[in-house]
């Protein structure tokens, strides 16, 4: 029986000589993640179990990412525990101020997590990484402080769902709307402890831009990593950036898969997932008369630079309707910079946007632009659970960035389509 | 090891977000954590609960956010475990970390009403509801595991040995 990326990533990384889906393993860690949230717990415990040095100042990274710029004097205190301690251990990727990103946008970017690597982040959307055909997973304060120790960690191999995708994309579809579309149908825990991993033809000319925003949304369907098997556009990608030897794996002819879904990515129009669940999608033409007070195009799902320049050509000339509060939020320095140097960043001043610095805030409900009582929001981001961007009675909807953008101009949730 | 206590019963899908709001992330300390554990899913929670209470749940419990600030947050609160037909994985393996003890029941969920007291024994892997004759099976903690929880969580018990 041959094995799956998923299974040759995990087996590359121990002494093993074979493995096998529900096996416990110990592996090897080439990245271990954490941010201004969870590093603080991780240092802590690290300390506790007398951790003197980590394991390798080169495959940690600490990111201070979530609550930044400091929201408060807590934030503040909690970013400054982490600097001392990234000065203290001269860890090489350490961002924070002008350099910080958001860290699943930052660190595909600068080439830090390559395909075929393991990577663990206390981080659920460490997943991420999945679409450049990374092994990456999510997991809690204290497994990253181990991995901090000792460079390897313990995991259950798990098994492999296969989602054979083909057919063309209709206009203003993306790869968020396929992951969109599959959460919808299998449900946030229909791939509970398991690989999701993406194939098919629809697959193989699909950029990177939305693998990442499909293998980032893989842990709302509780899954454990999502997976691509990298090719061409992942050479092209990760040539330019890793400065690190890197591996392409994938999966034999022969592989064993629980589960085999078939879709056809042609029947599929831009997905809305409504409140208060990732899984509750309907089609753009199914949305209805749904008022909008906020519109957030960013975060680690959608705040890379195409999504901007989606976002960009539909409010060219356009602008926001009254009382909706449109925030754009590049989701790293080098994408604000890029979208300065090709001018979007000037039509989404004209359009009425906010412009928020890299930053997790508003996404998770922490700060720069928080929802009240009563308000919506459309945003291009993960999570829409109750109280997930501001008061427990407040409303997040999830989309693609042209349809956030769409919905900023006419102040309810609508396709570009409707522009005339 | 024994747990006794009133139940407090939620739906499917109890996410992070409404185990603990991200806008109290930035401590991480378990007091104040666990002042606002459960708010936006029962508002009053942290004022109702006693000491030993279990919480239980339906399908994918825990799901969302990585933070290992929600199994601080529901131990500091003082509930004894958590009950639920299944668990989302990274709050599954962040519970055992942090010493909170789960246990998952596929039938518990439809056959007890909210307020029922229920007494939870992980090593022979029974569950005894208070005052009537039903009692339902569990997978017992293995031994190390107990010794885990025991020594309030995997750092902890690291250190032990």
């Amino acid at each position: 029986m041959g094995y799956t990326i998923t299974e040759k990533i995990l087996l590359a990384h121990t002494d093993l000589q074979n493995i096998q889906a529900g096996q416990l393993i110990n592996a090897r860690v080439d990245i271990a993640l954490g941010n201004d949230i969870t590093a603080p717990i991780a240092i802590k415990e690290f300390r506790k179990a007398g951790g003197k040095k980590v394991f390798d100042k080169e495959k940690v990274a600490l990111v201070l990412d979530h609550f930044t710029p400091n929201k408060d004097i807590n934030s503040a205190m909690q970013c400054k525990f982490v600097r001392e301690f990234a000065l203290e251990q001269n860890v090489t990727h350490f961002y924070e101020g002008g350099n910080v990103g958001v860290e699943h946008a930052l660190l595909p970017e600068a080439g830090i997590v390559l395909p075929g690597d393991l990577v663990i982040g206390a981080d659920s959307h460490t997943c991420t990484y999945g679409g450049l055909g990374a092994f990456a997973t999510g997991v809690g304060s204290t497994d990253f402080a181990a991995a901090m120790l000792i460079g390897e960690l313990w995991f259950k191999v798990p098994e492999s769902m296969k989602f054979i995708i083909s057919g063309s994309l209709q206009k203003w579809v993306s790869g968020k709307d396929l992951i969109l579309h599959i959460i919808g149908r299998i449900g946030v825990d229909g791939a509970l402890y398991k690989a999701m991993e993406f194939t098919g033809e629809t697959i193989g000319i699909l950029p990177m831009a939305d693998r990442l925003s499909m293998a980032n949304m893989a842990i709302e369907a509780g899954a454990k990593n999502g997976i691509f098997p990298p090719d061409e556009i992942t050479r092209e990608y990760v040539e330019k950036r890793a400065k690190r030897k890197y591996t392409f794996y994938s999966s034999d002819g022969d592989a064993e898969y629980c589960d085999v879904i078939e879709i056809d990515a042609g029947k599929i129009e831009p997905q809305v997932a409504f409140p208060h669940l990732p899984s509750n999608v309907k089609g753009i033409s199914a949305a209805g008369n749904v008022k909008i007070d906020q519109s957030l195009i960013g975060s680690c799902t959608n705040g890379r630079i195409e999504d901007l320049r989606i976002a960009a050509r539909i409010l060219k000339g356009r602008k926001a309707a009254a009382y909706v509060r449109l925030i754009v939020v590049p989701a790293t320095p080098a994408i604000y910079r890029q979208a300065l140097q090709e001018g979007l960043l000037e039509t989404f001043l004209d359009a009425g946007a906010i412009i928020s610095p890299p930053s997790c805030g508003a996404c998770l409900g922490g700060h720069m632009g928080i929802l009240a009582e009563g308000e919506r929001a459309i945003a291009t981001t993960n999570r829409n659970f109750v109280g997930r961007m501001g008061h427990p009675k407040s409303e997040v909807y999830l989309a693609n960035p042209a349809i956030c953008a769409a919905s900023a101009v006419l102040g309810r949730i609508a396709s570009p389509a409707e522009l005339a | 090891m024994i747990y006794q206590g009133r139940v407090w019963k939620f739906g499917d899908n109890i996410d992070t977000d409404a185990i603990i709001p991200a806008r109290y992330l930035n401590t991480s300390d378990p007091g104040e954590l666990a002042a606002h554990c459960m708010e936006d899913a029962d508002p009053g929670f942290v004022g109702k609960i006693k000491a030993g209470d279990i919480i239980l749940g339906g399908e994918n419990f825990g799901c969302g956010s990585s933070r290992e600030h929600a199994p601080i947050a529901i131990k500091a609160a003082g509930i004894s475990c958590v009950i639920a037909k299944s668990f989302a994985r990274i709050f599954y393996r962040n519970a055992f970390n942090m010493g909170l003890p789960i246990f998952e029941s596929a039938e518990l969920f439809a056959a007890i009403k909210d307020s029922e007291e229920l007494t939870i024994d992980s090593t022979s892997g029974t569950i005894t509801v208070a005052g009537g004759n039903k009692t339902f099976r569990i997978n017992p903690i293995p031994p190390f595991m107990e010794q885990l929880i025991a020594d309030g969580g995997l750092m902890k018990h690291i250190m032990h040995k």
